[in-house]
């Protein structure tokens, strides 16, 4: 790979990143529309799609493993911005277009309803992550900044129960995405498991 | 009388919802100056009640009591909906509620009454003025829209069956039918769909038994050709396409009960003070508005409290939900 086709990756992820918010503008102002419930329309758009982002993000360690295209590490953070954009956009549509930021149902919201607890929550620490993406951050922070990090797994976990929560009783579509969390955790929870096997056999040496 | 399915209907023939508007204000001006005779005096001589055969419902009998707002569009109305036999999406239910036959269709009645058996939905209608009203209409989910159904009071129907004395309670069943109804092979709910009312909700003035909206025959999506429409209770309440009418002593089983009675209550009369477990209750958002409406206050027994009320007298309403 060289360096310009990695560039020109990164650039075409980030255009494939922007092509959902595109589309849901599109719908909004013009072509197509969205629906009975446009509000909702929006607020679940964007929702499923950061978590669709966020799932990518985190496949793309196991994908690089398993294919040995080392490349891909670098399209992680754009990824990973990208859902955080998602997310955060969704959040805001939430606050300001469902709930006319009407403080006091938000603050019963967040406290007291556990799928938005759990939503919340899970924005809240991907502020961290994001703030700490720059390659002068990762630098500093060193081994504590892939201690870090591991913390988008838990976002992930927040993400999906936050979705099952919220519905109304056919749960298949947050269940699959559960099993997908799941089984990309159960990946990741077995290479930490070997890996420290290996360190445990080489200090008994 | 020949129904035809409501897919054949060209939309052209729909009525626009212009016109819509402006024949019920002529009719409600009409109505208002003593023009013409208001509902209930000898509603019959005033037309027919028979559907013509594209489907359109004609001579309908206005109603006094319209809430006064704004109908929802025709394309709201009949495009989002919550119909899980044919699917748990919003549109599943205009993308796929094709299938279901309307005609010919029978209602069995059973149970504490003393006119039981089946009978075909033509005789069911026969002889009942239908009137078009407009309800409000709120879904448990905290959406709402504002629908001018056609029907006539379901009590008018039920006394027809002379229930006795131990008949405190009404149970309705939606049709069962994996054939029509792709929804059903998957158990989301317990099938058949199933629904209760006591026997003074059922007789309730505002019950209506619903054969149309919008000057026409139900849309399948709709609850073809047969449905209720409760207008103070969650919209769970008013059962679509219904095959069985049952006359019970004991309070019925209900589907979103069975599936979960902390969130879906018996009653499950519209109450803004008594939040469903996983989201608030206290307001709603009406459809059509936009993308930048803010939600509305949800009201007690959705604005019908001056006529229910009295059916819950002594009834603490945090208790049975």
């Amino acid at each position: 790979m060289t360096r310009q086709s990695i560039a020109l990756i990164k650039a075409l992820t980030v255009l494939a990143c922007l092509i959902p918010f595109g589309q849901l503008m599109a719908r909004a102002f013009g072509i197509g529309d969205l629906g009975a419930n446009p509000v909702q329309e929006v607020l679940h758009t964007l929702g499923r799609t950061g978590l669709n982002v966020l799932i990518i993000t985190l496949a793309v360690t196991p994908i690089r493993r398993g294919t040995g295209l080392n490349w891909l590490v670098g399209l992680r953070r754009t990824l990973g911005l990208a859902a955080f954009g998602y997310i955060l956009l969704h959040a805001t549509t939430y606050a300001v277009l469902e709930q006319g930021l009407a403080w006091d149902s938000l603050l019963v919201d967040i406290t007291q309803r556990p799928y938005i607890t759990f939503g919340f929550l899970g924005l809240l620490l991907m502020v961290p992550l994001a703030v700490t993406s720059t390659n002068a951050m990762q630098r500093r922070l060193g081994p504590k900044w892939v201690k870090l990090h591991r913390l988008v797994y838990v976002i992930g976990v927040l993400g999906v129960l936050h979705f099952f929560w919220q519905v109304k009783i056919d749960a298949t579509e947050p269940i699959l995405y559960g099993i997908v969390l799941t089984l990309l955790l159960a990946h990741r929870a077995s290479g930490w498991i070997k890996r420290r096997q290996r360190l445990g056999a080489t200090t008994a040496l | 009388m020949l129904i035809k399915r409501p897919q054949d209907i060209k939309s052209s023939e729909i009525t626009p919802e212009s016109t819509f508007k402006q024949r019920r204000a002529l009719l409600k001006a009409a109505l208002a100056m003593g023009l013409i005779k208001a509902a209930g005096a000898s509603a019959q001589e005033l037309r027919p009640n028979d559907p013509t055969e594209d489907g359109r419902l004609t001579g309908l009998q206005p109603w006094p009591g319209d809430v006064d707002a704004e109908p929802t569009a025709f394309e709201h109305v009949t495009g989002y909906n919550n119909y899980y036999e044919f699917g748990t999406g919003k549109t599943d239910p205009a993308r796929y509620a094709h299938t279901l036959k309307p005609h010919p269709w029978t209602v069995t009645v059973d149970g504490e009454a003393d006119r039981t058996g089946t009978f075909a939905f033509e005789d069911l209608i026969k002889g009942h003025t239908l009137e078009e009203r407009i309800y409000r209409f709120r879904c448990v989910e905290a959406w709402s829209m504002v629908v001018p159904w056609v029907g006539f009071p379901l009590g008018d129907l039920l006394r027809s069956f002379q229930p006795n004395s131990r008949a405190n309670y009404v149970q309705f069943f939606t049709l069962n039918d994996a054939e029509q109804m792709p929804g059903v092979r998957y158990p989301v709910l317990r099938w058949p769909y199933r629904e209760g009312l006591t026997i003074a909700e059922a007789m309730h003035p505002l019950t209506l038994l619903t054969v149309g909206l919008y000057g026409q025959v139900l849309p399948n999506q709709n609850g073809a050709p047969l449905r209720l429409i409760v207008p103070w209770k969650y919209g769970f309440k008013s059962i679509k396409s219904i095959v069985r009418i049952r006359f019970m002593e004991e309070q019925p089983q209900t589907s979103w009960n069975m599936a979960n009675a902390r969130e879906y209550g018996f009653y499950s009369n519209v109450n803004p003070d008594k939040d469903h477990p996983r989201w608030s209750q206290a307001s709603e958002r009406v459809l059509g508005g936009g993308l930048f409406a803010s939600r509305v206050p949800s009201l007690l027994f959705n604005g019908y409290a001056d006529q229910v009320a009295s059916l819950y007298t002594g009834l603490d309403l945090m208790a049975n939900y």
